[in-house]
Order: C-alpha cells, then sequence, then structure tokens
C-alpha cells in the first residue's frame, strides 16, 4: 500500500494538479460545496423538512443587508417561510446525490454494453451501436419528460413526489448511456489490438476475465473525463426537470425546484429565491466541469501544454 | 511418422515432429458488411467477396527441440502463421497438431492442456506487456489460472527463479512495465513465457523492437534458455544474420507460401530456390566493395489477387510457361531441402 502512496506522490497527476492554479481552485471550491451540502443537518440554521420549524409569518423576508432583513435568515426565505440558506444546502445534497447515481447507473450499463460491443464485435456490436444512436436521437430531456409525466399521470404525485428522486436517477442514467457506451467501445477496440491481450490469450483466460481485469483497467482514463462532464450534465437535468416541475417535489426541494419556486416572484421583488440557489448550481456545474476539462487536458499525452 | 504425413518428408530429422502444420491457408475477408459484398456488374447485382490470402497451403513441421526459424519480407504472413499455430487465428483450411493430436479445432476449455505447454513471446516490448499490472501480477497470472492450489511460497520461489534466468532482479518485480528499457521489457515477456514451463515457444519477431546492442544479449538468451529448458521454438523473422546465427532449420516464405525449406548452413551455403538466392545476396558483407545484389524485377504482388501458377513467376528470371500455369510443391531436393521450383525440380538452374 505504502508503495502506491509514494507511487501517487510522485505522479505526474499530482505534479499537474499542484501547478494549477484553476485546477486547485476548482477542486477546493467542489470539496467545499461537497462537504457543506452533506454536512447540511450539522451546518444549516433550519430543517427545511422540518415544518414545525417554518413559520408562515417568516415568509419572503429579504437577505439580511437589505431593510426588512431578519438576522436568523441571512439569505432572506421562500415564500413558504423556508430558510433559503438552509434550502440551498439541503437541494444541492439531494442535486449531487441525483448527479453521481446517475452517472453510476449510466456508466454501469454503459461500459458493460462499450466492452461487449468493442471486445466481441460483429452482430452484437452493430446492434448495441445501433441501439446507443436511436437513444441519442431523442434528447435526454424529451424523454425524461415523457417518462416522468407518464409516470406522474398514471401514479398519482403522491406516489410520484415519494419516489422522485429514485425515477430521477433511473432517467437520467438510462438516457444517457451511449455516451459511455461509445467511448468505452472506442477505446476497448484500441486496446484489443495490442499484444498483451495476445500474450493473455496464449495463457487462455476466459473472454470475460480478459475483458474485465486486462482491457477495462486500459480504458478508465476516459471513463474518469467523461464521468466528471456527465456529473455536471446530470445535475443540469436534474435542475432543468426540476424547473419543469417534473423532479423533486416542493416539500424536498433540489436546486432546480428551488429556482422554479421563486422564479415566480422574481418581479414582484423576492429576486433573491431564485438568484441564490441559481448561482450556486451555476457555481457548482462550473468547477466539475472545469475539472473534468483539466483531468481531460492532463490524461492525455497528446494534448501537452505548458 | 504416419501415413498421413506422406505428402512431404522433412529433411533428414527423424521422429515424431512436436509440431505439424499440414495443407494450412488463412485468409482475411476484406468485404465484411452485404452490402460492401453487393454490387452491380452488367447490369445486375453480384455479391462478390474479396480476400487476403495470409497463408497458401504451408506444410511444415517443427521438431522437438529444434530452432525453426520462419523468414520472409514484411507481409508475407510469416506472423499469420505463427498466430494460426498458437490457436490465437483460427485456420481458413488445414491442420495444426500439437504432439500428432489436432488442436486447431479445439474448444477453449480442450485447449487449456496445450496452452500449458506453448507459448509466445510478442515483437513490441512496449505492447506485450499490460500497463497496469506490475510484473509480479503479469507473472503470476498464466499460473495461478492453470495450477490454482499453488501456495504463495512456490509461487514467489517460481518467479524469483524464472526472474534471475531472465537476468533481471527479482527485487523489481513490484515495479510497472513503464519503469523498464525495451530489453528489460522483452526480457519480462520471456519470463512470463517461461512461467509455465512451456516446451514449444514462438516468438514473433522478438528482437527486432530492439536496440541493436540488446538485441545480440535477448538473443543470447533465447539460446540460453533454449539448452537450458530443452525448448522448441518457431522463429519468426526477417533478420537473415539472426537466422545463421540462431535458426537449426530455416523456412522462407514468399507471398504466404514456403519457398524452401533447409538445414541453416545448408540454406546459407547453398540457397536454390530463385527467391533464397536473392535474399541471400542481399544481406551486406564487409568483404565486398561492390555489392552483388541479385536485384529483383518489380514489387511483391498484393496478396488479394495472388499470380497463378508458381506465385514467384511474375519477378523470377527463370520462369517459364509451366511456371505460370503449374504452382509447384515443395519437393525434396538433396539430402536435407525441400524446394518449391520447377527451375530446380528440372534442373534448369543449374
Amino acid at each position: 500500500m505504502s508503495r502506491y502512496r509514494t507511487l501517487f506522490r510522485q505522479s505526474a497527476l499530482l505534479y499537474r494538479f499542484r501547478r494549477d492554479k484553476v485546477a486547485i481552485a476548482s477542486f477546493s471550491i467542489l470539496l467545499l460545496l461537497l462537504i457543506i451540502s452533506f454536512a447540511a443537518p450539522f451546518i444549516a440554521p433550519f430543517n427545511p423538512y422540518d415544518p414545525t420549524q417554518i413559520d408562515i409569518m417568516d415568509s419572503n423576508l429579504p437577505p439580511v443587508w437589505q431593510t426588512d432583513g431578519d438576522a436568523r435568515f441571512t439569505l432572506g426565505t421562500d415564500t413558504q417561510g423556508r430558510d433559503i440558506w438552509s434550502t440551498m444546502l439541503y437541494g444541492t445534497r439531494i442535486s449531487i446525490t441525483i448527479g453521481l447515481f446517475a452517472v453510476l447507473l449510466q456508466s454501469l450499463l454503459g461500459i458493460a454494453m462499450g466492452l461487449a460491443a468493442g471486445y466481441y464485435g460483429g452482430r452484437l456490436d452493430s446492434f448495441l451501436m445501433r441501439l446507443a444512436d436511436i437513444q441519442l436521437s431523442f434528447s435526454t430531456l424529451m424523454v425524461a419528460i415523457v417518462v416522468l409525466a407518464v409516470f406522474q399521470a398514471a401514479f398519482g404525485s403522491e406516489l410520484y413526489n415519494e419516489l422522485a428522486i429514485f425515477m430521477l436517477i433511473l432517467v437520467i442514467g438510462i438516457a444517457e448511456w451511449p455516451q459511455y457506451a461509445r467511448t468505452v467501445r472506442a477505446s476497448v477496440l484500441a486496446e484489443k489490438k495490442k499484444e498483451y491481450v495476445d500474450a493473455v490469450r496464449v495463457i487462455g483466460l476466459s473472454r470475460r476475465r480478459i475483458m474485465f481485469r486486462h482491457i477495462l483497467p486500459n480504458t478508465l482514463s476516459p471513463i474518469l473525463v467523461i464521468s466528471t462532464v456527465q456529473v455536471a450534465n446530470a445535475i443540469m437535468s436534474e435542475a432543468a426537470l426540476s424547473f419543469l416541475g417534473l423532479g423533486m417535489p416542493v416539500n424536498q426541494p433540489s436546486l432546480g425546484s428551488l429556482i422554479n419556486s421563486g422564479f415566480q416572484y422574481i418581479l414582484s421583488g423576492s429576486w433573491w429565491i431564485t438568484t441564490f440557489p441559481a448561482l450556486l448550481l451555476i457555481l457548482l456545474v462550473l468547477v466539475i466541469n472545469l475539472l473534468g476539462d483539466w483531468l481531460r487536458d492532463v490524461l492525455n499525452p497528446k494534448l501537452y501544454k505548458e | 511418422m504416419s501415413a498421413a504425413t506422406g505428402r512431404m518428408q522433412v529433411g533428414g530429422t527423424t521422429g515424431d515432429p512436436l509440431i505439424k502444420v499440414e495443407r494450412l491457408s488463412k485468409s482475411f475477408p476484406l468485404t465484411s458488411g452485404l452490402l460492401e459484398q453487393l454490387r452491380f456488374e452488367q447490369g445486375r447485382l453480384v455479391r462478390k467477396r474479396e480476400q487476403i490470402q495470409a497463408i497458401n497451403d504451408v506444410d511444415l513441421n517443427v521438431q522437438r527441440g529444434e530452432a525453426l526459424c520462419v523468414v520472409g519480407e514484411s507481409g508475407c504472413g510469416k506472423s499469420t502463421l505463427a498466430r494460426v499455430v498458437m490457436g490465437l487465428l483460427p485456420p481458413s483450411t488445414g491442420h495444426v497438431y500439437f504432439e500428432n493430436r489436432r488442436i486447431d479445432q479445439l474448444s477453449a476449455e480442450k485447449l487449456l492442456p496445450f496452452r500449458r505447454r506453448m507459448q509466445m513471446i510478442f515483437q513490441n516490448p512496449y505492447a506485450s506487456l499490460n500497463p497496469r499490472m506490475t510484473v509480479k501480477q503479469t507473472l503470476e497470472e498464466p499460473v495461478r489460472f492453470h495450477h490454482p492450489g499453488i501456495s504463495p511460497a512456490e509461487l514467489s520461489d517460481k518467479i524469483i527463479e524464472v526472474m534471475r534466468s531472465v537476468g533481471v532482479d527479482p527485487g523489481w518485480n513490484e515495479r510497472f512495465p513503464h519503469e523498464f528499457s525495451g530489453g528489460q521489457r522483452q526480457r519480462i515477456s520471456i519470463a512470463r513465457a517461461l512461467m509455465m514451463d512451456p516446451e514449444f515457444i514462438v516468438a514473433d519477431e522478438p528482437i527486432s523492437a530492439l536496440d541493436v546492442s540488446i538485441q545480440a544479449q535477448v538473443l543470447n538468451l533465447l539460446m540460453e534458455t533454449q539448452a537450458q529448458r530443452s525448448l522448441t521454438y518457431l522463429f519468426i523473422t526477417h533478420d537473415l544474420s539472426v537466422v545463421e546465427h540462431f535458426g537449426t532449420r530455416v523456412a522462407v516464405m514468399y507471398l504466404g507460401a514456403l519457398c524452401e525449406l533447409a538445414k541453416t548452413r545448408t540454406l546459407f551455403q547453398q540457397p536454390r530456390h530463385p527467391y533464397t538466392q536473392a535474399l541471400l545476396s542481399a544481406i551486406p558483407k564487409l568483404s565486398q566493395n561492390r555489392p552483388s545484389h541479385k536485384q529483383l524485377l518489380g514489387e511483391v504482388p498484393t496478396p488479394i489477387n495472388l499470380p497463378g501458377g508458381c506465385f514467384f513467376h511474375p519477378r523470377c528470371i527463370h520462369a517459364n510457361e509451366r511456371c505460370r500455369q503449374e504452382r509447384p510443391i515443395l519437393n525434396a531436393t538433396g539430402a536435407e531441402t525441400l524446394v518449391a521450383c520447377h527451375a530446380v525440380a528440372e534442373g534448369r538452374l543449374g
């Protein structure tokens, strides 16, 4: 283990990270966001899920630095009297959770399909890739809207509100697997031709073992790169769906539903309900994308730049 | 030798061959999809399949304990031959035998006992080791797979023994391939092949990707291990000086067919086939001021549309009508030489 630790300390990845200010800043902000959102129950002054802590009399209070501001609510309150800061923290936690699990689902599906398509080739390859083409010809949002709207209509919004988080993960996860499948397939096709694969075939290892033990580890760097970008995309998709009213319910808001809930009041002067969650969403997606770009540059030796 | 081998007698050597290749052909389709195969010709839709004929009707025996070198220029099918023998590619027609048991049609499971006894060394040491596995993991894998019950102590003893024998410090076994030079990597490749104590090793141009100074070291290592472990080699190369140093017998290939098969010394002293003669005359010699190359006419034809008759006839100065019509087969001429040439058979070469 210590050997791997020293290897990591001497690695080019860490060296390039230390020299890149944008990467350091993005990583720190992302880490901070992760910590404060997952530690929300301990950090947030209020629990927005607890109706006893919400007082309708506190509704629509502006941020603390404005004349009507209340010292208890730093960033003001929304129309139900929930503290914006606390709700944002909880909402970020939901958004990140949905993003991570949706990407996990995407990657499991996509890696399995891409490996099979690339390694076995032939008819299976054609079939899976045409399937991916069909999937990609529908936009993620369209598929998600249809599925979620049908679910809501068929089973009622009561059940939907309970299962919203799982539904969002499933829909976003399934809609975006072709991204992974295509990337993985391309790397598998390149790796498969290398002689180390022939060497293990000579040993007699089974195809599955060659695929998972030898080829898959060598396709990890592109997977890592698209994973970061896909997390950002999934968070965006979730926000868009919530904004359209097909995402998280009002009593369990994600960043998208928060933006949506304040959007109706933005012209009546309550700008803070929409603006602060929106800024946080932009920051979150931006740092993830910046990190993804940096990772792509580092892991792609053809793109060396000083 | 069984009656089935009557088509060819291997010059001089006796006993059952370890590896026997019989009338082996391998072709690769150029047009894979149905749409690519369909074509309009004279107003009709025709299905036309094009293929590359990589190996044509090759008969070859590898005797126990020898180093059989296969030489030929790029694209003549040497590597394909090695891959078909190792079972990495299925033959299009023909058979491969290991100790008189046919192995080319066996299922992966039934092939396992043979896999233990034959191994392969690859050309490019930079691609033949998995970059994500340490040397130890790479060396352990075949042994663990074939002998799941082996104790850790036995396994690490074996690794140390093999690493020593190929001249790599066993203390380096936790390192990754990128931490080694090309020559060291090739030694590790050889070590991986030796881990199973094989009897037969196919070496596909094992030294051509290495620096000249390292080539000799690796070649000597291969020869030492052959002596120590009584190995049999099928050695694929395009380097004739290596053949002279290394081979027991030499097989010369041209366009996927064998031209000449002879003992190394015989072949170098007295090449019979016109192609072999041209090939050998291309070896630079220090004693010559003006090299006496036998220049061949034209280019190697594509293996898609092979010339009829003898494959070599378009470039052969001795070719006559018979060479253009009839494909020569390997014939024993002299004590230990097999030549596929009408001119040699008829005595036209003088």
